[in-house]
């Protein structure tokens, strides 16, 4: 029959609608502004906890809703302004090797976690929050890349028994070999073509010198690149875990920088300390017994006093992979590679000291913000760095050991943070921060509000335009309206995970105004129908029928435009972008399949001859036709 | 008897309206090329200078001495607490590279300063940085070789769903709303920021959106009425589409005057930028878009399609 769906198109309808609504719910519960502590290294010790709570007791801090688990605690706190103080009272209290975050936390009742419908992730701008810049120096990643292969390269030809005349670096992508006649390089030659695959390798001579040019490709230089930019955003994005920040972003933007935005953070020094942090290892040699004391420095190690010898076995930057593995006896440990170079020190260091004791020193780099009075007699704040020592390993040499080897006795936790820490302080390029900016959160929630009114405003507008320009029609288009926000919410909430951001909320703004588009097309093609004389049922019928290609062709091409938009553009464009693209989805569904339903409600199968549809005119030749018959 | 019909002459003043077009057009490249864009700290560098108060402060006072002494450009945010304030200033073009990081330290101390000497507060300068751009030249540059994927595209949807010459008529719509928009931000100095970046993404959507729907109409027409001229086709067409181009302007015009005036400061520019966007894009889709396809000699034959066109005449009653 003309213009009723069938109740199976009926509750599909409905259903869609209530999944709507369910998932769109949880944005109505309020965060609570909560506080995450965790170690920088080790678990939380039982007793941290009497701790905390008697700091934030001392502090006249209300709190509530302690979770505990071995790694970290989250504390609520009944409002933002408490959020600062409690921090400082507990990192006084616990002292500087605890990292104290700020956080937000869920309030999100059980029954809705458990369908999978969780709030929308605001972005930096409507939450506040620390935003970096940091930039990747790529220089240092090659030129560390070209002096491992030169030391290789020695190596090689060592282990090979051809005698060289020196190796060179002349750039940071070109490496000189000479030779004192052809048949040593040609030999030097095929021996290395194999080896470094990466180098385009040349013969020249000079002088009588017989030289092989060993030249970095851009391709190469290329991927050392990327490599080195991905290495650096997971060692980032491990770094980020610990802070604890409940959505953190660590994107690649271009070819050398990464962006790192930490919602709900306010600390940037904070930020900075962790992502900084820089480690690295130090083999060195227990002292002999009654060695001069200048000559060692004591360490603790598990509560036993240390005497490491000063002299440095191998520095770190000779480790080219770090990874966290279990060994056959299933204890937790860190197998350390080291370059040819590194193999070679620690074979000639090892073979000689079987049955004295290795030692490992951590080394992490710190900043720490000190405060000193200037010559004014004005307090000024410093950000210091500092070294921390520490002995992680103390281990008796067994045998000679090469290229290979690793680092047992750890806790799981201390062997899974260590080797991301070396990779980190040993692998990838140094990060510096070329851009930083704190938003605070009464700024966000300020963006957020005005947003917000913005929007209802916006759409209260249009519901009464809508409403007394097609009465009962426009009364459809309104219900779809609702119902289109309510799905592009819940997609946004639960489906897709999008950030929402303020041009994001603009996006959702601007499909109100253009999701009733739909609408106004077919509406005034109802209207035009009528105006030439069609019956109400075939009028609604072929009013829809018409504007339908109309409707697909324009939302089709901008949909595309924004597909495009999204695939190249960063940020903001794509925040934009996708929340365009959800908007032209669902309001596709709403406006064609949702007005259609709840008209076909109203008037389907119904014998009624007018339609409220607003006034419109007759066209002059049925006017013409009307007044003919009446007289 | 269409013809009878009250149908306004849209296309009569095609070449008025053209001409008009082609001048704001030339009119908004000249500009952006002498005067080019206020660009905001998001694409510009510029030196940051943290400084504290021992007391609350209010943005709109520091924004007001800093107006007063010249710094015309600064942009003032509170960051961390009430106390502290962040002051955002475009770099001087003049200061070599390699200088800029000491300008910045110079720049700090005299804001440090001036501000002190205006304020009961006690301010203490935190520090001051040069700080690169949000946006690299080689975003920028993506962006642009979007843009291109994108209109091309656009070009063989339109050219597969119509004919390429609707296709034309739609791609210069669009470069026409982009050009004349950015020509009047370029013209009035309004600061071009991210935000306004975003709204011109979404010009392109609506512009589009118009210029399609308008574009509909005239295939449909010509598939369908037997007589007529191509220009008499076109102006059945758009006044066929009138009210819903009205209409639906008038909705999305009520959306983005509610944001400009509610929605807040950081909202505003994209609603300018819209607002512009849209009444130029509804301009457009009138008496530009249609223009092209006129110019370009539109005939029936461009847009039979054998099998299907027969069906839809059966259609019609």
């Amino acid at each position: 029959m003309l213009n009723k769906y069938p109740a199976w198109k009926n509750i599909l309808i409905f259903i869609v609608v209530i999944l709507g609504f369910l998932y769109s719910l949880p944005n109505l519960y309020p965060d609570d502004p909560a506080l995450q502590i965790s170690h920088e290294l080790s678990e939380l010790s039982s007793g941290d906890m009497p701790v905390i709570t008697s700091a934030l007791e001392a502090a006249e801090v209300d709190f509530f809703g302690e979770e505990v688990d071995s790694e970290s605690v989250r504390i609520r706190l009944r409002n933002l302004d408490d959020q600062l103080r409690a921090k400082t009272a507990i990192e006084e209290a616990l002292g500087d090797s605890y990292i104290v975050a700020l956080n937000l936390a869920p309030t999100t009742p059980g029954w809705l976690q458990a369908i999978g419908a969780g709030k929308m992730n605001l972005g930096l701008d409507l939450q506040g929050g620390v935003h970096f810049l940091m930039e990747v120096d790529m220089d240092a990643a090659l030129d560390r890349r070209m002096e491992d292969n030169q030391s290789n390269v020695r190596t090689i030809l060592r282990e090979q028994r051809i005698r060289s005349r020196g190796l060179n670096l002349i750039s940071k992508s070109h490496l000189e070999v000479r030779f004192a006649n052809a048949e040593d390089r040609s030999q030097a030659r095929s021996e290395l073509v194999d080896n470094f695959p990466e180098l385009q390798i040349q013969s020249r001579e000079a002088e009588g010198v017989f030289i092989l040019d060993m030249r970095m490709t851009p391709a190469t230089a290329l991927q050392i690149q990327t490599d080195t930019l991905q290495a650096n955003r997971t060692t980032l994005l491990n770094r980020v875990d610990t802070l604890g920040v409940s959505e953190p972003t660590v994107q690649q933007q271009g070819s050398d920088r990464i962006v790192v935005e930490l919602p709900g953070m306010q600390d940037p020094a904070q930020a900075i300390r962790i992502l900084q942090r820089i480690a690295t290892l130090e083999i060195h040699l227990e002292a002999e017994p009654g060695a001069a004391s200048l000559s060692y420095e004591t360490y603790d190690y598990e509560g036993i006093p240390v005497n490491v010898d000063n002299g440095v076995v191998l520095q770190g930057d000779r480790i080219s992979n770090a990874v966290f593995q279990l060994d056959q006896n299933s204890q937790p440990s860190v197998v350390l590679s080291l370059d040819a170079q590194g193999g070679n020190q620690m074979n000639r260091a090892t073979r000689d000291n079987v049955g004295r004791r290795m030692d490992i020193l951590l080394i992490e780099t710190k900043s720490r913000t000190i405060t000193s009075i200037d010559e004014d007699g004005e307090e000024a704040e410093d950000i210091e760095f500092y070294e921390e020592k520490e002995l992680i390993m103390h281990a008796t040499i067994k045998q000679a050991l090469g290229r290979q080897f690793s680092i047992t006795g750890l806790t799981p936790r201390e062997a899974s943070d260590l080797a991301p820490l070396i990779r980190s302080g040993s692998l990838a390029a140094p990060m510096t921060i070329v851009e930083q900016s704190v938003i605070g959160p009464s700024m966000g929630q300020e963006n957020l509000d005005q947003g917000l009114l913005g929007v209802q405003v916006a759409a209260g507008l249009v519901v009464l335009f809508m409403l007394f320009y097609y009465r009962t029609f426009g009364m459809a288009a309104n219900a779809a309206l609702i119902m289109n926000i309510l799905m592009i919410v819940a997609v946004m909430s639960s489906i897709i995970p999008a950030t929402l951001t303020l041009p994001g909320i603009v996006g959702i703004v601007l499909t109100v105004g253009m999701a009733v588009d739909a609408n106004v097309l077919i509406f005034t093609r109802i209207r035009e129908e009528l105006s030439e004389g069609a019956l109400a049922q075939k009028a609604i019928d072929a009013g829809y029928n018409r504007a339908f290609t109309t409707i697909i062709d324009a939302n089709l091409t901008t949909f595309l435009v924004a597909a495009v938009l999204y695939t190249i553009g960063t940020g903001p464009v794509r925040g934009f972008a996708i929340t365009l693209m959800i908007g032209i989805i669902t309001s596709m569904f709403t406006a064609i399949v949702g007005t259609r339903a709840i008209v076909n409600l109203i008037y389907g199968g119904k014998s009624g001859k007018t339609l409220s549809i607003g006034s419109f005119r007759m066209k002059a030749k049925q006017d013409d036709l009307k007044v003919a018959a009446g007289k | 008897m269409l013809l009878t019909e009250k149908l306004i002459d849209f296309m009569g003043v095609r070449k008025i309206a053209g001409i008009g077009s082609i001048v704001l057009v030339i009119v908004s490249i000249v500009s952006l090329a002498f005067n080019s864009l206020e660009f905001g700290l998001d694409f510009t560098s510029g030196t940051s200078v943290r400084l504290s108060y021992s007391e609350a402060v209010v943005v709109q006072d520091v924004n007001q001495t800093l107006r007063v002494n010249g710094y015309e450009n600064a942009v003032v945010v509170t960051f961390g607490s009430d106390r502290d304030i962040r002051v955002l200033l475009p770099v001087d073009e003049t200061v070599a590279v390699g200088e800029q990081a000491a300008q910045a330290v110079i720049v700090g101390e005299s804001i440090a300063e001036l501000l002190q000497g205006a304020s009961g507060s006690e301010i203490t300068l935190l520090g001051s940085d040069y700080v690169s751009a949000k946006v690299g030249g080689e975003l920028v540059e993506s962006g642009g070789i979007g843009m291109l994927v994108a209109l091309a595209i656009i070009m063989v949807y339109i050219s597969v769903r119509f004919q390429f010459k609707f296709a034309m008529g739609a791609v210069v719509a669009l470069a026409h709303d982009l050009i004349i928009t950015l020509g009047i931000f370029s013209l009035f100095r309004i600061e071009f920021n991210l935000n306004t970046l975003a709204a011109l993404l979404a010009i392109i959507g609506y512009s589009l959106n118009d210029t399609i729907v308008v574009s509909d109409r005239i295939r449909e027409n010509f598939r369908r009425l037997r007589k007529g001229t191509p220009l008499e086709m076109v102006n059945i067409s758009l006044n066929q589409t009138l009210s819903r181009t009205l209409i639906t302007s008038l909705t999305t015009l009520l959306v983005l005057f509610s944001i400009l005036f509610i929605g807040g400061e950081s909202t505003q520019g994209f609603a300018v930028a819209l607002i512009i966007g849209v009444v130029i894009g509804t301009y457009s889709s009138i008496y530009i878009a249609s223009n092209v396809i006129l110019y370009m000699n539109v005939t029936r034959e461009d847009l039979m399609l054998p099998v299907k066109e027969g069906a839809e005449l059966d259609d019609i009653p």
